[in-house]
């Protein structure tokens, strides 16, 4: 029995873990940009969403509908303002500036927050549960977290494959001076994919914020596994993430069934494992 | 009637100078033992160590365009070895730094196998993923202290040197020695044929390519070699410390970070960035460090701004500049008087 | 004479080190087709490339309708009402066929062209509408480009080798169509390396070479001997 719960607790965290990969996936896939800061962003939204809660008294859910907005407004200034910028054929660039930008993140919510643990509490849902037949429980919260990732996992698939952003972004991923000629700002089209993928961030955050206690070094742990996750589930695959993720998850939980120690390492060997076997990714996108 | 000939020479008149005073700087640093105190020893030996890392990084990413941001993995790993060699054989740390080397390069061949299906970004993370790997594993070996960590059995210390103050000339000396030691290693791999094939494929992979250089074996071997540098540096650095732990030996920001910050604000791929960023970074470490996450914030900054105003670093700029070369690394013709 | 719609003055372009063109001066009439025939690597891409923005110019080297639009970002410079086919068609694979058409046309821009219009000039990309654009024939695509570039509503077009790497037959069907394009008051640019073609089609030429314009005027006065001098160089 534990081992089933072990399994479904990975799968509900596996949804979280996808939150994480959505965003990183979706800006590699419009410019090619490896966000380092990404999981900085994530914690930055925690924090985002703690100070909101605790200074108007509301529910970290009800924060969401401040965090969201306030993380992609975020994502299209730093895009404009800086990583555009960076954006070309040398991958160096990018990379070490959303290195430093991880670092000033990261500090910058020492000097204001402390290093202190902190969480965001959602009230009674956080001790509702469901109970299922064979002693198991689901929690209330869990699922519900994870019915909101599969529902933004599938809402980013309809924005990319449906609507005219997503063929905006699209176009420019596939030739970014032919795009152009169709009157598309480059600049704004990756601003509003930054935007998109932190607000996906701002959803991600507040969600890690009420299911764990979180403080400012911990992004670059959340990137790894967001990064992990796009990798499992294939690059380029928007529901690859969600498979990814919940690889990622239950391969946690059945590591930590076996040792508390193993936990993470366990996540990463699975990593591991599939990078050896599958380069690509289980799921790859062909074209 | 004057005929003119050409000739193809590395060395300048920029570079011959730099030559001598080199020899005479690394004189002036070996008696450090002689005229400098305790604690501006510590010092220079930690510039040392960092100075190869900063080198060993700027090889990867700035030659041969593997960019890392997981080289504490090896930092760590070397550090790490020197403790097992030490408590579990007895080996004597001056035996047990090559040894760390050695292995560390050994280490590096299956991870290479693997990360090297990453590209590109992917591939820096897939390093950080190992970095993790290697943390979480060695702090489940309780016999090395597990998550806590452990020290240096004074017995082995003991039998470095004879007196402390031996002791800490030996550490001093070898760290100046390892600095050394790395910048002659890329210097020499730099100028041979692997070294030209190598600047190819930095600046074109395509067309190198086409001329039949084998890309993944250059940046195979490449990462190889830095990585048992990386690991014997690791052993230095912690030989020093005395003491071990996880989080230190695997520290993101301590072994990557700090080494960027240094090759970025110097000039990635140069060999003289490295030293100049050195210097720069022990200057704002000595005046700012007092400030704690301030500090830090400032070096996030000044690290992005340098990457976005002045991507080649203050060597770089000067370089482009003046033309100058302190290691004469490209080739001049030269036209001769008969 | 009516103000030229669209003029190059003294443009220059460069890549790095290397200057491609040098002085480039040329007008297009309102509802005039020109053509720009030149040998490989004579420029004429480039110069396509700098009129569309893709290429930086000072403000001054490039006018429209009597404005300086040389600084102008391309997404800018094709809101005014500048299209293209490019060289090699540069198709969205990632997109279907009927997403290039849509995406050519996202500016807004009104008049006579639509997703109709466009499948009722070339029926067989309705047939092929859902197929990812580059899965179709040589062809078919550069219908597809065309579309797309019609898509926008264009006040001129530049055709850049529209026929390069087509059967003749294909060539053929494609400059038979080129009247209906370009006979509802558009302007165009058709950048040719077939003289015969680029002649036929249009009421004056350029003729690039190195860089430089070699040979230029009406297209019913120019001998063979001149085009082939200006053209090779000779
Ligand atoms: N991206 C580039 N970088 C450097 N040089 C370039 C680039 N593109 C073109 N050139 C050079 O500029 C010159 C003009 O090239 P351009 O493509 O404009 O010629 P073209 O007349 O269109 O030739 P073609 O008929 O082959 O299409 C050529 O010498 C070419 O080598
Ligand atoms: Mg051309």
């Amino acid at each position: 029995m534990d081992w089933i719960n072990a399994i479904i607790q990975g799968i509900l965290l596996g949804g979280l873990y996808a939150l994480f990969a959505a965003g990183l996936s979706l800006i590699f896939g419009v410019m090619r940009l490896v966000n380092i800061a990404h999981g900085d962003l994530i914690v930055l939204a925690a924090f985002l969403g703690l100070t909101i809660t605790t200074a108007l008294g509301v529910s970290p859910l009800i924060a969401l509908l401040l965090v969201v907005p306030v993380m992609a407004a975020i994502g299209y200034v730093l895009q404009r303002g800086i990583l555009n910028q960076t954006l070309g054929e040398d991958i160096l660039p990018p990379l070490l500036v959303t290195f430093g930008l991880s670092v000033i993140i990261q500090n910058g919510l020492l000097e204001i927050y402390s290093a202190d643990p902190q969480k965001m509490s959602a009230g009674a849902l956080e001790t509702a549960s469901i109970a299922l037949p064979g002693d198991l429980n689901i929690g209330v919260l869990p699922l519900m977290m994870f019915v909101v990732a599969v529902a933004v996992i599938a809402g980013l698939q309809w924005i990319f494959y449906h609507s005219s952003l997503g063929r905006a972004f699209r176009a420019v991923s596939d030739k970014q001076d032919i795009a152009q000629l169709m009157g598309l700002n480059k600049a704004h089209v990756f601003g509003l994919a930054m935007a998109l993928s932190l607000a996906v961030v701002g959803i991600a955050g507040v969600f890690l914020g009420i299911r764990t206690s979180f403080d400012p070094s911990i992004g670059p742990g959340r990137l790894i596994f967001g990064f992990e996750a796009v990798i499992i589930g294939g690059l380029g695959n928007i529901w690859g993430t969600l498979i990814g993720g919940i690889i990622l998850g239950v391969s946690q939980n059945i590591g930590a069934q076996i040792n508390p120690g193993w936990q993470l390492l366990a996540g990463h060997i699975a990593f591991l494992f599939v990078l050896a076997v599958r380069p690509r990714g289980l799921f790859p996108r062909i074209d | 009637m004057t005929t003119t000939s050409y000739s193809i020479s590395r060395s300048s008149k920029a570079s011959r100078i730099a030559a001598v005073a080199g020899i005479a700087v690394l004189a002036l640093l070996i008696a450090a033992p002689w005229w400098a105190g305790r604690a501006d020893m510590r010092l220079l030996s930690e510039m040392f160590l960092y100075l190869s890392l900063a080198c060993l990084w700027n090889l990867l990413a700035g030659y041969a365009g593997l960019v890392s941001v997981g080289q504490q993995a090896f930092v760590g790993f070397g550090g790490y070895m020197l403790f097992a060699l030490a408590i579990f054989a007895g080996i004597s740390p001056l035996v047990a730094i090559p040894m760390a080397g050695v292995l560390g390069a050994l280490i590096a061949v299956p991870v290479a196998l693997l990360i090297f299906r990453l590209r590109g970004a992917y591939f820096a993370i897939g390093t950080w993923v190992i970095a993790e790997v290697f943390r979480l594993s060695f702090a489940q070996i309780s016999a090395l202290g597990g998550g806590s960590g452990t020290s240096l059995p004074v017995a082995i210390i003991r039998d470095m040197a004879s007196s402390r103050a031996m002791r800490e000339a030996t550490t001093y000396w070898l760290a100046l020695g390892m600095a050394v030691l790395v910048l002659a290693v890329i210097y020499a791999l730099l100028r041979s044929r692997r070294g030209l094939a190598l600047t190819a494929i930095r600046d074109s992979e395509l067309a190198s390519q086409s001329f039949g250089i084998d890309i993944w074996r250059n940046k195979f071997f490449v990462y190889v070699i830095t990585a048992g540098l990386t690991a014997m540096t690791g052993a230095l650095i912690f030989l020093q410390k005395l003491r071990i732990s996880p989080d230190a030996a695997f520290s993101v920001n301590d072994w990557t970070a700090f080494v960027i910050f240094i090759v970025v604000i110097g000039g990635i791929g140069t060999l003289e960035g490295p030293i100049i960023g050195v210097i720069v970074f022990f200057l704002l470490r000595e005046t700012l460090s007092d400030l704690g996450t301030t500090y830090l914030l400032i070096l996030g900054v000044v690290a992005i701004a340098v990457m976005l105003k002045a991507p080649n670093g203050l060597w770089g700029t000067l370089k482009d500049r003046t033309g100058l070369e302190l290691f004469p690394l490209s080739r001049r013709v030269m036209k001769n008087k008969q | 004479m009516p103000d030229a719609l669209l003029s190059t003055r003294e443009l220059e372009a460069h890549y790095g080190d290397f200057q491609a063109l040098f002085g480039i001066s040329i007008d297009v009439f309102p509802e005039e087709v020109i053509a720009i025939i030149g040998a490989n690597g004579a420029g004429k891409t480039t110069l396509m490339r700098s009129i569309t923005g893709l290429l930086r110019n000072e403000p001054e080297m490039v006018v429209w309708k009597g404005q300086s639009v040389g600084g102008f970002r391309a997404d800018q410079v094709a809101h005014l009402g500048i299209a293209m086919v490019p060289e090699g068609r540069q198709l969205f694979q990632s997109l279907s066929v009927k997403e290039n058409l849509i995406i050519g046309g996202q500016m807004g821009r009104k008049g006579p062209w639509s997703l109709e219009k466009v499948y009722e000039l070339f029926p067989i990309l309705k047939e092929r509408r859902n197929v990812p654009a580059t899965a179709l024939s040589g062809g078919q695509q550069q219908m597809v480009a065309i579309g797309r570039a019609l898509m926008s509503n264009p006040d001129i077009l530049l055709f850049d080798e529209i026929s390069l790497g087509l059967a003749p037959i294909i060539i053929k069907s494609i400059y038979e169509a080129l009247p209906k394009i370009i006979g509802q008051g558009m302007s165009a640019i058709i950048v040719e390396q077939d003289i015969a073609k680029a002649v036929s089609v249009s009421s004056r030429v350029y003729c690039l070479q190195e860089g430089r314009i070699s040979l230029k005027g009406r297209s019913d006065e120019l001998t063979r001997e001149a085009i082939s001098a200006a053209y090779f160089g000779v």
